[in-house]
């Protein structure tokens, strides 16, 4: 019985993301890019993908930029305002690993020394349907085509 | 009162006419409503289940209660809301399905629990501790005052042609002489009321207090999980029982026949359907423009609706 609940309202979860839009340092490209993702020609509706404007209604952390030490608080903050159970999508290749800032003085090098990143969505900005697909790949409406791989530095 | 009324009672509150029936067409309704604006901008819109979905995950998520809040506010705020939209909708919808059961004034008990879930967000909103809440709760405030002359004159109105306070007597009286609305008191009457109902419903363009792109949510901007769900419910609910309480009190109840039954159901969709086209073609107002166009525009025409009333035309 209660198998069957939790199974109901996981799925109610896959069906119904509400997204919270986060900029933590990046240079505007992502968001302009995750913008177009919300757009009607994409009509992101259908899959129950809906903007929110506060974290406290959200479910998924949509982060792009590389969180710079002056963002790393609030960003921080953000996702302790968002109700469990949530995700956190890092967009674009500065949130992967620092982007061109990688080893900068001023950035954290990517958001996952920040936060506990579901997926990373490569590009720089990802197209629209890259986020699109990132975010149902987190989800797991879609299915993962590439493997995770790990390599050892040879000393 | 012995047991078995008591239960009846129950069930007639919390299953059939009330929260269960209410809940579960609102929801499909707003799916309605979504769908059609998704249509109207050329996109294909959400799934039937849509709105299902979303109050099955905002139930499955965990309600943060931030420091610092008015806990008892925060929480019975929601409670407050469903619970009066269900009672409304039970006064509504047992006048549809059982006029017996009526009692003397249920109209204006009616008018007063259908606000109840805007005062709810005034409770939630002011007791939330946040910036945007508070100035949430004070426009719902001035707002509240505006819109209820309007809803109460056009109420007033039908009140006066069918001279009973009682929805069963009202429904009878427009069975026997013909609906309110193709009088021309009814007529300016019905306007008004739909004017009012958009605000009611916090519609565009008057959803001023919400505001998602200014005040993020406003009253409900601090709410997650079950509070938000049962916000939106009750919202889902008033966006059934105030249409059918438009239609009923200005065209009557359908008989018992099929053709009659359909009538209703097209009456109720053209209401819901005027009601999503003034919400999408329409961007939203100023909290001053919108106090101006109540109390001046929607409060002169109400005035004159019950004018032309005591006129008996």
């Amino acid at each position: 019985m209660s198998n069957t609940i939790d199974n109901a309202l996981n799925w109610c979860f896959k069906k119904s993301v509400w997204v919270y839009h986060v900029n933590a340092g990046g240079c505007n490209g992502c968001d302009i890019e995750i913008l177009d993702a919300l757009t009607p020609y994409y009509d992101v509706e259908r899959f129950g993908i809906k903007l929110v404007h506060t974290p406290r209604h959200a479910d998924a952390l949509l982060v792009a930029g590389p969180v710079t030490r002056q963002v790393r608080e609030r960003v921080l903050r953000i996702y302790e305002a968002t109700p469990d159970p949530k995700l956190v999508v890092g967009v674009g290749s500065c949130a992967m690993g620092g982007g061109i800032w990688h080893n900068s003085y001023a950035t954290l090098g990517g958001l996952g020394n920040v936060l506990p990143v579901a997926i990373y969505i490569p590009g720089c900005p990802p197209r629209p349907e890259a986020i699109l697909y990132g975010v149902a790949q987190a989800l797991g409406l879609v299915p993962q085509q590439v493997k995770k791989q790990e390599y050892l530095e040879v000393t | 009162m012995n047991l078995a009324d008591i239960s009846l009672a129950v069930l007639y509150t919390l299953v059939f006419p009330g929260f269960l029936f209410t809940a579960v067409v609102g929801l499909f309704l707003t799916w309605v409503d979504r769908k059609v604006t998704a249509v109207i901008q050329s996109r294909m819109g959400p799934p039937w289940f849509q709105p299902f979905a979303d109050i099955g995950k905002l139930l499955s998520k965990r309600m943060i209660i931030p420091r610092g809040v008015r806990t008892v506010g925060f929480i019975g705020a929601p409670l407050l809301s469903v619970a009066g939209a269900t009672l409304a909708s039970v006064i509504v919808f047992l006048a549809l399905f059982d006029p017996t059961v009526g009692f003397m004034g249920d109209l204006i008990v009616l008018v007063y629990l259908s606000m109840m879930p805007a005062i709810a967000l005034i409770i939630g909103g002011a007791s939330s501790r946040s910036p945007f809440g508070a100035i949430g709760a004070s426009r719902e405030m001035s707002m509240v005052l505006a819109y209820e002359v309007g809803f109460l004159l056009a109420v007033v109105t039908v009140i006066m042609q069918t001279g009973s306070i009682r929805f069963a007597e009202i429904l009878a009286y427009q069975a026997q002489n013909g609906a309110v609305l193709w009088s021309l008191s009814g007529f300016i009457a019905a306007a008004v009321m739909i004017l009012c109902m958009q605000a009611k419903l916090g519609f565009l363009p008057f959803d001023i207090s919400e505001a998602d792109t200014e005040l993020i949510g406003g009253p409900l901007a601090e709410y997650s999980g079950v509070g938000l769900a049962l916000f939106k419910l009750s919202r889902a609910m008033m966006f059934f029982f105030l249409p059918v309480f438009v239609v009923l009190i200005f065209t009557g109840a359908p008989q018992l026949n099929l053709l009659s039954i359909l009538g209703f159901l097209v009456k109720l969709l053209m209401v819901l359907v005027l009601l999503i086209l003034i919400k999408i073609t329409h961007a939203r107002l100023r909290l001053d423009q919108a106090l101006r166009f109540f109390w001046t525009k929607v409060g002169l025409a109400g005035l004159v609706a019950v004018a032309f009333a005591l006129l008996g035309l």
